[in-house]
C-alpha cells in the first residue's frame, strides 16, 4: 500500500526533477534562448488572457481621456481616441500571434511540402518548381507582400495569405537541400528496394530527417512574420482600425503625436521590438539545439 | 566719445527721417514684392492633366497655375460664394438677359496661350462644348452642372453668348469652377479631346516647365500674363508628398512654403508651437462632406429602419466637439454647406433623425429599430477609403458609435483607384464612407449628391418624388421657394429614406509660412488656386530661413 502510494510521488518527483534540470541546463547553455522563450511566453500570456488583463476595452473611444499620458489610471497613456493603449498593447499581442502563428506555421508546412517533393522526385519537377521558387525569392519579403495585399486587400486574413506565400518558397528552398541529401542515404534506397510506396518513403524516412532545418524556419518566421504585419499595417496596408495591432498603433500615432504624446508610438514600438527580438532569440537558440555541428562545438 | 557722439547723431537723423516720412504703415508692408519662387506641397498624384475630366486637388493645385478661365471666384474675397469676377472675360462678370436665360461674355484682346495664340471666344465655346456637350466617349465629369445650358455661339471673335433653357442661379457658379480650363480650340481640333491629358498648353500667370512624376511640377512666370502686373512670382515648384507628415515637416523645415489642402488641428498646433510667428494660420468651414452611403440592394440596407437606426447611433454635436481636436472635420449639417442662406438651421436640423440633441432617445429610439427590423445582433463591415485624414478617423469614430447601440462592424480600407471601382463597378459593398467636396459653394448643384440615379450617388436606389423635387428645385428662382424645397429633400434624404447620412463637415486649416502673402483662404481647396496673386516677403524669408 505505502509502496503503491510512494511510486507516483517518487515518479512525479522524479520527472520534477528532470524538467527542472531541463530548464536549468538550457538556462546555462542557451541564456538568451530562454529570455526569448520568456517573452513568448508571456506574449502567449497576454493573448490567451487578454479579456482578464487588460482595464478597458482597447476598441472603445472615450474622447474625454484623449492623449492622456502615463498615470495609474492610464498605465500607458491614451490614444487620440482616448483608447487605453495598455489594453490595445496586450490585445495587440493576440493579433501579432494569430498572424505570426498562422503564417508560420501554413508558411512552414507549405514550404515542407514541396521541398521534400521536389527533392524526392527530382528531373523535370524539381526543375520547374526550383526556377518557380526563383521568381518568388527574387523579391523581398515586404515588396512580394505589398503587391500582394495589394491584388487581395487589406485586412487581417488578406495579411495573412499576403505574409504566408512569401514564406513558402523560403522554407521549400532549405528543406530540399536537406532532403537532397537524404534521398540518397542508403536506407531510403532499401526502403526502395522493398517495395514501399512514395508517400511511406517520404513520410517516414525523409520528412523526420529534415525536422531540424524545419523547425529552425518555423522559429524563424514567426519573428519575420510578426514584424512583416506590423510594417504592412504601419503602411495601412495591413490590419485595419478599430483592432488592436502594433503596427497599426504606430502608424495611427506615430506621424502625428510622436513629439507632442510620445507615448502613442513608443509602446507599441517597444512591444513589437521585444517580440521580435525573443522570438529571434528563441530561433537562434532552437537552431543551436538543432544543429549537430553547432551542438558539438 | 567719438563713437557716442556719431551714434546720437545717427539716431537723431534717423529720427527725423521718421518724423517727416511718417512710420511704415501696415499698406506699404503689405504692397507686393516681385521674385522668388512658390515651393508647395501636394498630398496627391496627378491623374492627369486634363481639368475635365479630373477632380482632384492633385491636379488643380500643381496644373491650375498654368490655365485661364472664363471667370473665377474673386481671388480677394473667395470665402463668398457669390462674389465672382471676370478671368478672360472683360469687365464685370455679365448681367443675363432673356428674363434670365441669355448670358453674354465679352472676352479680352490681350489673353494669349503659352505658345503664343491669342485667346479668342472660339476657344471658349470649344472649351464649353467640351464641358457641356462632349462627344460620344468623351469623358466630362461636369457635364451635369451644364444641363441647363441648351446651347453656346462665339457670334464674333469676342463674343461668347449661353443659351439657357430656364433661369437658374446654379449657372454662374458652374461656370466659375476651377476645372473650367481654357482650351484652344486648335489644340482640340488639331489633337483631339484627349491631348490635354498629357499636355499643357494655357493661358495661366504661369509656363509649364517639367513634371517629374513622383517628384514635383515646375512652372515659370508667364510674361505675357493678361492681368498686368502679375504674378508677383518668378516660378513655383509643386512638390510631391503623399505622407503627411512629410509636408509637415517641409514646411517646419523651410523646404516648403504652404500646403494648400489642409492639415488637421494637431499638426496646425505643432507647428505654431515650434514655428512661432513665422507661421500664419488660416481656417476655414470647408464645401466638402463626409456621408455615409449604404448600398440598398444589399441586405439588410434595404431595410430603411437599418439604415435610420445606424444614422440615429451617432452623436454628431460630440463628435464636432472632440473630432475636431484630430481630424479635418467639425461644422454639424445638412445636406446644405453649412451657413449657406440655403443651408437648415440649427431647430430645422434638430427635426432630423440622428440630429435630436438627446443622444441617449436617439439611441434608444436606434436600438428598437434594429430589434423591430430583426437586427439586434447587427455586424456590418464598412468600406472606407484609405486616407487618414479624415475617412479613417471618421471611420475608426463611426464603428465606436454603431457599437453603442450593439451593432459590430469592421472596417475593410482600399486605396482610392480601387476604393472607387468598388463603388461604381464592384459595388460589392454594404455600406461605405463617401465624399462630396465641392469647389464653388453652389447648393442647389452639391445637392445633386443625393439624387438617385446621380453618376456620384453609389446608393443604389430609386425615389421618384427626390427626383421631382429637384426637378421644381431647378426650375424654381425664388430664393425663399428653394429653400422650402430643399428643406423637403432634406429631410427625405437624412430622414425619411435614410437613404445617406451625413456625419460632419471639414474644417479647413492651412498653416503656411508667413513670408507668403496675398493667398486667401477659401471654403475649397480647389479654389483661389492660380496663384497669380501670391508673393514672397523676402525679408521676412530670409529672416526665417536665412541664406
Amino acid at each position: 500500500m505505502s509502496t503503491m502510494d510512494a511510486s507516483p510521488e517518487t515518479n512525479t518527483g522524479f520527472k520534477r526533477v528532470r524538467v527542472i534540470d531541463h530548464i536549468s541546463r538550457m538556462v546555462r547553455r542557451q541564456p538568451l534562448g530562454t529570455g526569448g522563450a520568456i517573452v513568448i511566453i508571456l506574449m502567449v500570456f497576454m493573448a490567451v488572457f487578454a479579456e482578464v488583463i487588460a482595464p478597458y476595452d482597447p476598441e472603445a473611444n472615450s474622447f474625454e481621456h484623449m492623449l492622456v499620458a502615463p498615470s495609474l489610471e492610464f498605465l500607458l497613456g491614451t490614444d487620440q481616441f482616448g483608447r487605453d493603449l495598455f489594453s490595445r498593447i496586450v490585445y495587440g499581442a493576440r493579433t501579432a500571434l494569430f498572424v505570426g502563428f498562422a503564417c508560420a506555421l501554413v508558411g512552414a508546412f507549405g514550404g515542407l511540402i514541396l521541398g521534400v517533393a521536389s527533392a524526392y522526385f527530382g528531373g523535370w519537377f524539381d526543375l520547374i518548381m526550383q526556377r518557380i521558387i526563383d521568381v518568388f525569392m527574387a523579391f523581398p519579403l515586404i515588396i512580394m507582400a505589398l503587391a500582394i495585399v495589394s491584388i487581395f486587400g487589406t485586412g487581417t486574413d488578406k495579411v495573412i495569405i499576403a505574409i504566408t506565400i512569401p514564406f513558402v518558397p523560403r522554407c521549400a528552398r532549405v528543406v530540399r537541400s536537406s532532403a537532397l541529401a537524404i534521398r540518397e542515404m542508403p536506407y531510403v534506397d532499401a526502403a526502395r528496394s522493398i517495395g514501399y510506396g512514395h508517400m511511406r518513403i517520404i513520410m517516414k524516412h525523409i520528412a523526420p530527417n529534415v525536422l531540424a532545418p524545419f523547425l529552425i524556419m518555423l522559429t524563424a518566421f514567426l519573428g519575420e512574420a510578426i514584424l512583416l504585419e506590423a510594417s504592412l499595417s504601419y503602411l495601412g496596408m495591413g490590419v485595419q482600425e478599430p483592432t488592436p495591432a502594433w503596427g497599426l498603433m504606430l502608424q495611427g500615432g506615430a506621424e502625428e503625436y510622436a513629439e507632442s504624446a510620445p507615448w502613442v508610438p513608443i509602446w507599441p514600438g517597444l512591444a513589437i521590438t521585444i517580440a521580435v527580438f525573443g522570438f529571434n532569440l528563441f530561433g537562434d537558440a532552437v537552431r543551436d539545439i538543432l544543429d549537430p555541428k553547432l551542438r558539438t562545438r | 566719445m567719438k563713437m557716442l557722439w556719431r551714434s546720437a547723431a545717427t539716431t537723431a537723423f534717423a529720427l527725423g527721417v521718421a518724423a517727416i516720412f511718417g512710420p511704415a504703415s501696415p499698406a506699404t508692408a503689405e504692397t507686393p514684392q516681385y521674385g522668388d519662387e512658390l515651393r508647395l506641397v501636394v498630398g496627391s498624384k496627378i491623374p492627369s492633366y486634363d481639368a475635365h475630366i479630373e477632380s482632384t486637388f492633385g491636379m488643380i493645385h500643381p496644373i491650375r497655375p498654368f490655365y485661364s478661365v472664363l471667370m473665377r471666384v474673386n481671388p480677394d474675397n473667395p470665402s463668398s460664394p457669390t462674389d465672382f469676377v471676370c478671368d478672360v472675360c472683360e469687365g464685370d462678370v455679365p448681367k443675363p438677359t432673356d428674363g434670365g436665360t441669355k448670358y453674354t461674355f465679352k472676352i479680352r484682346k490681350d489673353v494669349k496661350f503659352h505658345d503664343g495664340t491669342p485667346l479668342t471666344a472660339h476657344d471658349v465655346k470649344a472649351t464649353f462644348d467640351k464641358i457641356a456637350f462632349p462627344p460620344e466617349g468623351i469623358a466630362s465629369n461636369r457635364q451635369a452642372y451644364f444641363k441647363t445650358v441648351e446651347s453656346i455661339s462665339a457670334p464674333d471673335d469676342y463674343t461668347v453668348v449661353f443659351k439657357l433653357k430656364n433661369p437658374t442661379g446654379t449657372f454662374l457658379p458652374s461656370v466659375a469652377m476651377p476645372y473650367n480650363f481654357l482650351y484652344a480650340k486648335k489644340d482640340l481640333d488639331a489633337h483631339g479631346y484627349t491631348w490635354h491629358q498629357k499636355n499643357i498648353n494655357g493661358s495661366g500667370a504661369f509656363r509649364f516647365v517639367e513634371h517629374v512624376p513622383g517628384s514635383h511640377v515646375k512652372g515659370v512666370k508667364y510674361e505675357n500674363y493678361h492681368h498686368k502686373g502679375m504674378p508677383y512670382l518668378n516660378g513655383f515648384t509643386a512638390i510631391s508628398a503623399p505622407k503627411m507628415s512629410v509636408r509637415l515637416q517641409a514646411i517646419r523645415g523651410g523646404q516648403a512654403d504652404i500646403e494648400f489642402r489642409g492639415f488637421p488641428p494637431k499638426a496646425r498646433d505643432d507647428l505654431v508651437k515650434a514655428l512661432g510667428d513665422a507661421i500664419t494660420v488660416q481656417e476655414s468651414d470647408w464645401n466638402c462632406v463626409l456621408i455615409v452611403t449604404p448600398n440598398h440592394k444589399v441586405k439588410p440596407m434595404d431595410d430603411v429602419r437599418v439604415r435610420k437606426a445606424l444614422s440615429l447611433a451617432i452623436d454628431r454635436e460630440g463628435g464636432s466637439k472632440y473630432l475636431s481636436r484630430i481630424a479635418i472635420v467639425k461644422t454639424v449639417g445638412g445636406v446644405v454647406f453649412p451657413g449657406h442662406p440655403l443651408a437648415a438651421t440649427e431647430a430645422e436640423l434638430s427635426q432630423l433623425a440622428g440630429y435630436g440633441k438627446d443622444v441617449e432617445a436617439n439611441r434608444a429610439e436606434a436600438k428598437r429599430l434594429l430589434k423591430e427590423a430583426g437586427h439586434e445582433n447587427l455586424k456590418i463591415t464598412l468600406h472606407n477609403r484609405g486616407v487618414d485624414q479624415p475617412y479613417k478617423v471618421v471611420g475608426t469614430w463611426l464603428i465606436d458609435q454603431w457599437k453603442k447601440i450593439g451593432v459590430q462592424a469592421d472596417q475593410w480600407v482600399q486605396p482610392t483607384t480601387p476604393f472607387y471601382a468598388t463603388l461604381r463597378k464592384q459595388k460589392d459593398f454594404t455600406i461605405s464612407l463617401d465624399f462630396n467636396c465641392q469647389s464653388i459653394v453652389n447648393p442647389i448643384a452639391d445637392i445633386s449628391k443625393f439624387l438617385p440615379g446621380a453618376g456620384n450617388n453609389y446608393a443604389e436606389f430609386q425615389d421618384e418624388q427626390l427626383l421631382k423635387w429637384y426637378d421644381e428645385l431647378l426650375a424654381e428662382g425664388d430664393e425663399a421657394k428653394q429653400r422650402a424645397i430643399i428643406r423637403k429633400y432634406e429631410k427625405r434624404v437624412l430622414d425619411e429614406l435614410a437613404s445617406q447620412f451625413i456625419t460632419l463637415w471639414w474644417y479647413k486649416i492651412n498653416p503656411h509660412r508667413s513670408y507668403v502673402k496675398g493667398w486667401k483662404i477659401a471654403p475649397s481647396h480647389y479654389l483661389n488656386q492660380a496663384l497669380d496673386n501670391i508673393w514672397i516677403d523676402q525679408a521676412e524669408k530670409k529672416r526665417q530661413l536665412g541664406g
